[in-house]
């Protein structure tokens, strides 16, 4: 029998980069598995799996990794549950702070705080990954369920999250970024990419949160000057959840019904995306809406590039104070794309016959009802390119396959 | 039976240190790889049991301590036979590598449990050991444990003994294990120079602005009490190279930029841990802060700090509420 070239390749090349004493650790579920597990997350050495059995690991505490290239993998992500619905402490179901490290396989339910965080853990890939609320969309359920931050090299495929009640899939503060072909639904956010560089956002299923994809850039943090972001053939569909983010958080001022959305950030790229009945905004961009007092930051939108995209219906229940008039004067609908007004010229390149609305807000940070709508119209155009590369490192992909 | 049992265990002590004559602490459990299994195996106390520090082990106090659901906590500092720990200004001291820091937690004068924080060749590590119910041994529990107590102030709780990992998230500093407690500035000026008397710290650090000593909280000025309590209970990790580094809210005691400290600072991360609140702290009205929202907080995902207490600090809690009501 010949293997094809390319599998042999790849099949020495493992064993090349595998610790000689790799071992695969097993750990079953069943009674005392927060023990069980967390010991064995312990003891991991760089190469070692730690291979979870099928069934449900009942858990009282947050679990936490923090040994360097290990891999924790499952049965599945139904068939591997670590379930958290009787958790008693800690900020998250689990958290590594680790580099290199592969999650794989498993769900994570009902975490008290955020689902999976990952902290500082360059090159980390989560992959066929399910984080759930089970109860659905409810403002107790944790923050975010699937939380890189501070990070350089994150790679998100294939994984499902619902019911966060801030983001289902959020990468914070991080750069060198792929999140693709994942199920992300009825959270408030589908996915957040905020305060990052270099994000590859690509074929993702997104439908039911409140918001679906958003690229934020916030002031006060550690690392801002988010952009350079590529949000490219998603499926944005029917993002109708009504908000259900505890209130102070950013996402808590995101409108039921917005498909895509950008705040602040500089160079982030629209295209081929399919955006069909999201009911206040296909497409929106605009500036940071609060005070701030950080020098550093600039709370605009800058080169925003919006090319080809499929839209169907939406705009037509837009919630936003003035959503209904504005509807009516558009004839029962608003355009797919809407604006704020503010970032000047620069702020956004479209390079396609699309229809949009800039409110035309007076000033950064001013209020809804000194809106002055106009109409936006569109010539087709070539788009410049992204300044720099996008995307996770490609030699993470060897340990996102099935 | 159990009185036999107790005899037995003294008659087995007293054999034990008839056949020792000198104790000493044994380094080699200190700085060689791996988790010893036993705390009697690191020698830090002459009798065991008895909590009688061994030789170059020696006592302190932190000026305004950690809450720890009402525990009794006792530290010690271990320094090697010849070895002197450096004085850094206000910060950590400098303990060499074969230095231990032994922190013994007690409810009602019965040891729950020891965290030991061992000084190896590459790095600080902490392990957590339980006390037996006889109360002769503690044991190692890398996994952490729960144990269920009653609190000083009469409530049940489900106490958690940090698991090995959760001991570096609140002792990291840019990812590497680091001692919290002996700063030079939460240390009294008596202490150190009693140290560096004994020949143990190089020198004794001045320190411009020291941490309040907690029991005079009402006698000090309510910000330097705050500020005290925010900097042992909060700061370990919200640090710009600690856990809590992507929040940009930062607690320490050298901390001056108001909007890091918190002041009309939005919520991150925080989801509902924001408690539907704007601000961490909103000048005037502790009610509509969140510092003090999860400061009063069970419940997990909401709760700070995230780790070590299963109770509020009334007292704390009350400090900070006075500050944030007291702040224009």
């Amino acid at each position: 029998m010949r293997m094809p070239a390319a599998i042999v390749a790849a099949a020495s090349a493992l064993a090349v980069a595998a610790p000689i004493h790799a071992r695969t650790i097993a750990v079953a579920a069943g009674a005392d598995a927060q023990t069980r597990l967390q010991e064995a997350l312990i003891l991991a050495q760089p190469g070692d799996v730690v291979q979870l059995g099928a069934g449900r690991f009942a858990l009282s505490d947050g679990l936490s990794l923090d040994a360097k290239g290990v891999t924790v993998r499952g049965a599945g992500m139904d068939q591997t549950v670590l379930d958290f619905t009787g958790q008693k402490g800690a900020g998250e179901g689990l958290l590594v702070t680790s580099d290199e490290v592969t999650l794989r396989d498993f769900a994570v339910e009902n975490a008290k705080g955020d689902g999976i965080k990952s902290k500082g853990a360059d090159n980390i890939v989560y992959y066929r990954v399910r984080v759930t609320w089970t109860g659905g969309p409810n403002e107790k359920n944790g923050a975010y369920g699937i939380y890189p931050v501070e990070s350089t090299g994150v790679l998100i495929d294939g994984c499902k999250v619902s019911g966060a009640s801030d983001a289902g899939i959020y990468v914070g503060q991080s750069k060198g970024i792929t999140v693709r072909y994942n199920m992300v639904e009825s959270n408030v956010a589908g996915i957040e990419i905020e305060n990052s560089r270099n994000a590859l956002v690509s074929a993702n299923m997104v439908t039911r949160n409140t918001g679906g994809i958003l690229v934020f850039d916030l002031p006060s943090l550690p690392v801002m000057g988010g952009g350079n972001t590529l949000v490219e053939g998603n499926t944005v569909v029917a993002n109708d959840t009504p908000n259900f983010a505890p209130k102070g958080n950013i996402v808590a001022g995101v409108p039921r019904g917005t498909g895509i959305m950008i705040m602040a950030n500089d160079h982030v790229r629209i295209e081929n995306n399919l955006l069909a009945d999201n009911p206040t905004a296909q497409i929106l961009v605009v500036a940071y809406p609060n005070a701030f007092k950080d020098e550093r930051y600039n709370p605009y939108p800058r080169q925003i590039a919006i090319g080809e995209n499929r839209v169907i219906g939406g705009g037509n229940e837009p919630q936003f104070s003035g959503g209904d008039q504005l509807k009516a004067a558009f004839g029962g609908a608003l355009p797919p794309l809407v604006w704020d007004g503010l970032g000047g010229k620069d702020a956004l390149i479209v390079g396609t016959k699309l229809a949009g609305v800039s409110l035309n807000l007076p000033s950064q940070g001013a209020a809804p009802t000194s809106a002055r709508p106009e109409g936006l119209a569109f010539a087709p155009m070539t788009l410049p390119p992204l300044p720099a590369p996008v995307g996770a490192p490609a030699v993470l992909d060897a340990r996102a396959r099935p | 039976m159990k009185l036999l049992a107790a005899a037995a265990a003294v008659a087995a002590l007293s054999l034990a240190a008839a056949a020792t004559p000198a104790p000493r602490v044994n380094d080699a459990a200190i700085t060689a790889n791996g988790f010893p299994a036993k705390l009697s195996d690191y020698g830090f106390f002459a009798d065991g049991a008895g909590h009688r520090p061994a030789a170059g082990v020696t006592p302190y106090r932190v000026q305004t301590p950690l809450w720890s659901d009402g525990t009794d906590k006792s530290r010690f500092v271990y320094l090697p036979a010849g070895t002197t720990a450096r004085a850094q200004g206000e910060g950590m001291l400098d303990l060499p590598v074969g230095a231990a820091l032994v922190k013994t937690f007690a409810l009602n004068g019965k040891r729950i449990e020891t965290r030991v924080l061992l000084h190896r060749a590459d790095g600080w590590i902490g392990l957590p050991y339980v006390w037996n119910a006889e109360q002769t041994e503690a044991t190692l529990a890398l996994a952490g444990k729960r144990i269920d107590l009653v609190t000083p102030a009469g409530a049940a709780i489900s106490y958690a003994v940090p698991n090995k990992n959760q001991c570096k998230e609140c002792h990291a500093s840019g990812g590497q294990v680091t001692p919290i407690g002996p700063k030079a500035r939460n240390l009294s000026a008596e202490w150190l120079r009693s140290f560096h008397e004994a020949g143990r710290l190089d020198a004794v650090p001045s320190v411009a602005r020291r941490v309040p000593l907690w029991e005079d909280r009402a006698k000090v000025p309510i910000a330097d009490a705050a500020r005290g309590w925010l900097d042992a209970n909060c700061a370990h990790c919200h640090k710009p190279d600690g856990a809590a580094s992507n929040s940009g809210l930062y607690l320490g005691w050298e901390v001056t930029d108001a909007a890091a400290l918190g002041v009309r600072k939005r919520p991150v991360a925080a989801g509902r841990g924001a408690g539907n609140l704007d601000f961490a702290i909103f000048p005037g009205d502790p009610d509509h802060s969140i510092l003090a929202y999860r400061i009063a907080s069970l419940e997990g995902g909401v709760a700070m700090p995230e780790l070590g207490r299963a109770s509020v600090d009334p007292d704390g809690l009350a400090i900070v509420r006075a500050w944030i009501t007291a702040m224009r």
